[in-house]
């Protein structure tokens, strides 16, 4: 009962954490048709802006600055880069591929900085544990539930409630029709791009906290499995997102935590079930778990 | 109507405008036309004669197609709109209502209506209201379904939906792409009301249609398009009697459905010649839905 709860609580706090880089591809994939593959080396620059930043400006500081530069800079690439072309929607096969380079020129530069180390982000929780009732749970990962619960709650008034919101499903259901009621579409797009980009900087903060031995070149790899979450979701769908990523994270954490009961599957049966699962998924629903029918655009 | 400053009471031009989509495609030449302050101009054409072209050129939205003004101006007063986006247009008070409706079918009526204003940015809650007002008075029935997707509404709702949509900008020019494609006879009467109140209130409106009958019995002044270029011009009672019109858009004959020979013989403003009262029944459907 104990390792269930003790599972139940490392599930839900990876799943918010792939839920947060798993909003950002929807987000993108929404806005742009766009599958953003440089999320990975995003969240790796925004976890190493906060390592090389935090003795100087403290965490909260480094964290700051590192979510609004890696915010900037996803929406940088978006504009200047991947809407050379206008902001078509037609153009994403070609702008997808164009994430892989971003994504390759921003992995090798950081790998060359980050080399062999592990960086710490001096975040205040550290390795401290809170006991609840039987289990006991690492404050990171509690912070990471309820960071990530508020900010995807934020993500969520957002898309609802806001000019741009309305803006951006309004460009994702017509695009023309959207653009003949004046919504700029360049600019939704690109702040789709900067939002996705906040989000993996901030992701990446839980992802190399406690029981993580730190930040590592690899971490940006983390990305991989929101992948899988969002598509799960729907890809279009940001509750589809959520639900696909506390699928991912909680199969994860289960898998892991009864690894020496399944290890006639092989090591490292946990990196491979959230593929797994979305290949479950896929074949009883092909359009996700959120998908409508005609959702995904690409 | 009393005379004012130009750019309150302003009209749109169209002044000999060609089009291309990419490097081959003429879709339009040398197309002239005015839509003056609060008036109803009609563009009538067969399928692929270019009115949604003509309409594209004035939104801002030919280049979401690959297509360009070449030759030409477009000005609404004293705003040149040829080769701007979108947005300027509706900023300016030129407002598209597109070729099969277009809603946001995922998205509630609500919702739908919200994004109108989209173009405009922020607003004083007072012009909201009263666009909503306006909405509301003209389509009760988009009030009683705020909350439901825009996707199951009926077909003439979603006209409906797409002309609120529209007006929740609060444009001076209202242009409408063929609103009564696809719906049954008392729904385009219906859609004939509302244009004619929506003009009453003091929106103009440029109305593309192969409706002939509907659309003639609305407009001031009605043009015919043809394979790009302007083929007739008049007032929308002139036209109605031309032998041309009647035969190839209110159906007064057989079969003949094909443009070109007889057309002209009418030039520029046309004669009237054995005038009978038009056919101005607004049931005829000339579409292919
Ligand atoms: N995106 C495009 N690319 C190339 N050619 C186009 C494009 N859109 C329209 N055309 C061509 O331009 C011409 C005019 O098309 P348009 O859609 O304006 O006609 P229409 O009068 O609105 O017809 P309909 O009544 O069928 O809506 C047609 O020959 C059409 O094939
Ligand atoms: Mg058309």
């Amino acid at each position: 009962m104990t390792a269930f709860l003790d599972n139940t609580l490392s599930g839900l706090a990876l799943g918010a954490v792939y839920a947060l880089v798993a909003l950002g591809f929807v987000v993108i994939f929404k806005a742009s048709g766009v599958l953003n593959f440089a999320q990975g080396s995003l969240l790796l620059l925004g976890g190493y802006l906060v390592a090389v930043l935090h003795d100087d400006l403290g965490f909260a500081g480094a964290l700051a600055v590192a979510v609004l530069a890696t915010g900037l800079l996803a929406g940088a690439v978006d504009r200047l880069l991947l809407q050379r072309g206008g902001p078509d929607p037609a153009a994403a096969p070609v702008q997808t591929i164009v994430t892989i380079g971003v994504d390759i020129v921003l992995v090798t530069e950081l790998s060359r900085r980050i080399g062999g180390d592990l960086l710490s982000l001096g975040d205040p929780w550290g390795d401290a544990v809170t006991e609840i009732g039987p289990v006991t749970v690492a404050d990171s990962r509690i912070a990471a539930i309820a960071v990530s619960a508020v900010v995807i709650g934020a993500v969520f008034a957002l898309f609802r409630f806001t000019p741009w919101g309305l803006s951006l499903r309004a460009a994702a259901e017509d695009t023309e029709a959207a653009a003949l009621m004046g919504v700029r579409l360049s600019r939704v797009r690109m702040l789709a791009w900067c939002l996705a980009g906040a989000l993996a900087a901030l992701a990446a903060v839980f992802l190399a906290a406690f029981p993580a031995p730190g930040l590592e070149r690899t971490t940006g790899q983390i990305a991989l499995k929101a992948f899988p979450a969002a598509i799960l979701g729907g890809m279009a769908s940001p509750a589809g997102a959520l639900a696909g990523s506390l699928v991912i994270g909680l199969t994860e954490a289960f898998v892991a935590g009864y690894q020496s009961d399944l290890h006639v599957l092989g090591e490292g049966v946990g990196d491979v079930a959230p593929y797994a699962v979305m290949i479950a998924v896929l074949l009883v629903r092909p359009t996700g778990l959120f998908g409508a029918k005609g959702a995904v655009r690409v | 109507m009393p005379q004012a400053p130009p750019q309150e009471r302003p009209a749109l031009h169209v002044e000999d405008v060609d089009v291309m989509y990419g490097q081959a495609v003429s879709a339009l030449r040398s197309v002239s036309l005015t839509v003056p302050y609060g008036g109803i101009v009609t563009l009538l054409g067969a399928n692929g004669a270019g009115k949604t072209t003509l309409l594209r050129a004035v939104s801002g939205t030919l280049r979401l197609h690959r297509g360009t003004v070449t030759a030409g101006r477009i000005r609404y007063g004293d705003t040149p709109l040829d080769g701007r986006d979108p947005v300027a247009a509706v900023r300016a008070g030129v407002v598209q209502v597109p070729e099969g409706r277009r809603v946001f079918a995922g998205l509630s009526v609500e919702e739908n209506l919200r994004s109108g204003g989209l173009g405009l940015g922020r607003r004083a809650p007072a012009q909201v209201r009263e666009a909503r007002d306006r909405v509301f008075g003209l389509f009760p029935v988009l009030a009683e379904r705020g909350r439901q997707a825009a996707g199951l509404l009926s077909g003439g709702e979603q006209q409906m939906l797409a002309i609120g949509r529209a007006l929740m900008a609060a444009p001076r020019l209202l242009l409408l792409d063929e609103p009564s494609l696809g719906l049954a006879p008392l729904m385009v009467h219906r859609i004939a009301e509302v244009i004619r109140e929506i003009n009453a209130q003091g929106t103009a409106v440029l109305l593309v249609e192969q409706n002939a009958g509907m659309a003639l019995s609305l407009a001031d002044d009605a043009h015919v398009l043809e394979v790009g270029e302007i083929r007739l011009s008049g007032s929308a009672d002139d036209l109605a009697r031309t032998d041309a019109v009647r035969r190839l858009y209110l159906g007064e004959t057989t079969e003949e459905t094909t443009g070109g020979t007889a057309v002209g013989t009418a030039d520029g403003t046309t004669t009237a010649p054995e005038a009978t009262r038009p056919a101005t029944d607004p049931t005829r459907d000339q579409g292919a839905a």
